[in-house]
């Protein structure tokens, strides 16, 4: 079993490719079906936004699941062909694969690193996969354990913590101004789209008192319904400025509505309390000398937009303390996906009997020193029967089902009953494995960070069933 | 033990000064959480020894600037303490703590011998002493505030969004702590001055004898009064009140280095 992901994102392809490759939310559920109709195809989910469409599948083999894939993806639209596809394509598989996935969700793969949305995203795309029954243990277990990812990066790295809009930027800067938004009263002038957007993100950080003025005074009425807020004359917004706290000014007037001697008077009338103007109007609607004015702060546009460039730089520093907490991850779930193999399971298992036979003979041995060597034996090889006749069945079993579609269920099931996972022998063999492999995909993901990978011509031997060889092969952080 | 405990101290906040600075222009939060550990500890040390040293002295001893000193430095780490556990401003240390250290430093350079005095005088200098520390206390907190206020407005006016810009609070809570400070230290200082008259009066016979430093203490207070008086009237809040704490706070260092100079804590 082996994780691939198969797709086209904003870093590989442009708009017209991803429009039509992109499956709408309607037939997703058709779509993933299709998919998991495939032979060799196991699970499957299928994330499709503005900014990529990526296919994650559970396959029996990597280089066939790759094909397979490719071939769904160029039929989800009729006129797009597979030679017009393929230079966009990505294809990932293994660690390499679910690392990208856990970059995906953490939003390290965004076009705004650190937005929110895409983790949104992936949780419906995981939702839809769950009610097509197209997500089984595999996939649950991976996607699951990427939006745990997504969150442990939002919370452990400043990555989403600064604003990159400029209607956002306003709220941030509002916030070194005044510690508690909710006591404050925003006076809203004109309704330009950004000043609407960065007022109701003043709203949703605690602002409970908004004013509203607009030329056209239904235009007024009709957004202080909308912000629940009080529609003022446009007449009166000079007298009103002292009562404001937040100005945000944004109409097409093409001289200055406040005068920096409006601005003066009102701090003088505010006793000194400091009012924090923004201006984000185009020719520019309030005087640029407010800035000269004590307790007055003016930001314009141009500010904004310098505070959201600075947040942006910020956030791509914040992002390589996130890569490596994804790289960390994916050792984490490595560990757990190898002890669904098959071989080491098996191992494990006779290990583990063969503990238990050793230190119960000794125990034994210990007390019943009068036997001679010959009933030593006799009582060693009937302890030796005895384990191998319990264990047989199991083993038998695992083998048997190894390739077929319930083999790491089985695999989990004999793990569980049989305490597999606290003995030691077991575990040093996998944490061996991990640590090398996961320097290997470390080193790996650095290289392939924007430029789309070319096919990789690995394919692999045997299924996971295959017992005996696997072996030590330094690629094995490949399989699942 | 007391002398020993001291120096600790003083090691301590002097690391946790540097990290604190350190602090102030590095993005790293571990850096914060280090040294405020740091300074925890040195209070901690601070805290036995004044505690020792209080206990170690015999009962009609006069107090002496390095009590008065190690005691104001005491008080300031307390507020910081207190203001870093209500509101994580982990900047608030890199301000306070240096202070503190400067403060703890000029202890040490002044004697600790013991000046005992057989006239009841003592008791109400002890008093004086606390009291005019506690005020002091309540303006460097006021001046500490003032200072960061400065510092956000500029970067704020300047469109300098730097490192420091992201970790000073907002400006109002700045201005508020100012208020708070100011508020709390005033009416300490000016019981601390009464009850030095006082003393003065008990030493000497007279409430007032118009030397420097009670006068300088005096334009201090009068300062200070009218500086509180147009906070509260005539709104002198935000920016002119950070400068004027300031201000107000150099007045209070210069009394202080004027008492010091002159060698007896009779006066005020």
């Amino acid at each position: 079993m082996h994780m691939i992901v198969v797709g086209i994102s904003h870093k590989t392809a442009p708009v017209e490719i991803r429009e039509k490759l992109a499956v709408p939310e309607s037939r997703l559920g058709e779509a993933l079906s299709r998919l998991c109709a495939y032979p060799g195809v196991k699970e499957g989910l299928l994330l499709s936004t503005c900014n990529r469409v990526e296919v994650y599948a559970i396959v029996e083999d990597i280089e066939p699941g790759y094909g397979r894939v490719q071939e769904f993806l160029a039929d989800t639209h009729l006129s797009l062909s597979s030679e017009q596809l393929t230079p966009h394509l990505y294809w990932h598989a293994g660690d390499r694969a679910i690392a990208h996935l856990f970059r995906v969700a953490a939003s390290l793969d965004s076009m705004i690193v650190g937005e929110s949305q895409i983790l949104g995203q992936l949780k419906d795309a995981f939702e839809v996969a769950l009610c097509h029954k197209t997500s089984g243990l595999l996939l649950n277990k991976i996607v699951k354990k990427a939006i745990s990812v997504a969150k442990r990066v939002r919370t452990e790295t400043k990555i989403a913590e600064t604003a990159v809009s400029v209607s956002y930027a306003a709220v941030e800067l509002a916030k070194k101004i005044f510690s508690n938004l909710k006591d404050q009263t925003v006076l809203l002038v004109g309704a330009g789209e950004m000043a609407k957007l960065a007022a109701r993100h003043l709203i949703s950080n605690g602002v409970r008192q908004v004013r509203i003025t607009t030329r056209n005074a239904h235009h007024a009425i009709e957004l202080a319904q909308r912000f629940n807020g009080t529609p003022i004359p446009f007449d009166d917004y000079r007298t009103e400025l002292a009562s404001a706290d937040i100005v945000l000014v944004s109409t097409g007037a093409a001289h200055y509505l406040v005068s920096a001697e409006d601005v003066h008077r009102a701090v003088k009338q505010r006793m000194n309390r400091p009012m924090f103007l923004i201006d984000i109007s185009v020719p520019r609607n309030i005087e640029p000398a407010v800035r000269d004015i004590d307790n007055a702060f003016l930001f314009d546009i141009d500010d904004l937009q310098l505070r959201v460039e600075q947040n942006r730089e910020e956030r791509l520093h914040e992002a390589e303390k996130a890569e490596q907490l994804v790289v960390d991850e994916v050792g984490v779930l490595r560990q757990w996906l190898k002890s669904l193999e098959v071989t080491p399971t098996i191992v494990a298992l006779r290990n583990r009997t063969e503990d238990i036979k050793r230190s119960e003979l000794d125990k034994a041995f210990a007390r019943l020193n009068h036997l001679s060597n010959d009933d030593r034996q006799a009582v060693e090889s009937m302890a030796s029967a005895m384990i191998n006749k319990i264990v047989h069945g199991t083993m038998v079993t695992l083998k048997a089902e190894a390739s077929g579609s319930e083999g790491v269920g089985f695999v989990e099931a004999a793990r569980r009953f049989f305490s597999l996972d606290e003995g030691s022998s077991g575990n040093e063999r996998t944490e061996d494995r991990r640590s090398s492999a996961g320097n290997d995909l470390s080193s790996s993901e650095s290289n392939s960070e924007e430029t789309p990978r070319r096919r990789e011509p690995r394919v692999r031997t045997g299924a996971t069933g295959r017992i005996g060889d696997r072996g030590d092969d330094p690629l094995s952080g490949e399989d699942l | 033990m007391s002398a020993l405990l001291f120096m600790v101290t003083m090691g301590l906040y002097f690391v946790g000064t540097i990290g604190f600075l350190a602090y102030l222009v590095r993005r790293s939060e571990w850096l914060s959480k280090i040294s405020l550990g740091v300074t925890s500890l040195g209070f901690v040390t601070h805290t036995v020894a004044l505690v020792m040293r209080m206990v170690g002295i015999e009962r009609s001893v006069v107090p002496t600037f390095h009590e008065a000193l190690s005691f104001f430095s005491w008080m300031l780490i307390l507020v910081f303490l207190a203001v870093e556990f209500r509101r994580q401003i982990h900047v608030f240390g890199s301000f306070i703590v240096p202070l503190a250290l400067v403060s703890l430093v000029s202890a040490a350079a002044l004697p600790v011998e013991n000046v005992s005095t057989f006239q009841p005088v003592f008791k109400t200098l002890w008093v004086h002493v606390t009291l005019s520390m506690l005020g002091t206390v309540g303006f460097a907190v006021a001046f500490v505030a003032g200072l960061m206020y400065l510092i956000q407005d500029g970067l704020l006016k300047s469109k300098r969004f730097n490192v420091l810009y992201t970790k000073l609070p907002a400006l109002d809570y700045l201005d508020h702590l100012n208020q708070q400070a100011m508020i709390l230290g005033f009416p300490l200082l000016t019981l601390g001055i009464i009850t030095g008259a006082f003393s003065a009066e008990i030493v000497r016979g007279s409430y007032v004898s118009w030397n420097p430093e009670q006068t300088w203490a005096l334009v201090t207070w009068v300062f200070y009064f009218v500086v509180l008086m147009g906070r509260l009237t005539v709104g002198w809040r935000a920016k002119r009140a950070a400068y004027l704490t300031i201000i107000g706070f150099a007045g209070v260092i210069l009394t202080l280095i004027g008492v010091v100079l002159k060698g007896h804590g009779v006066d005020s």
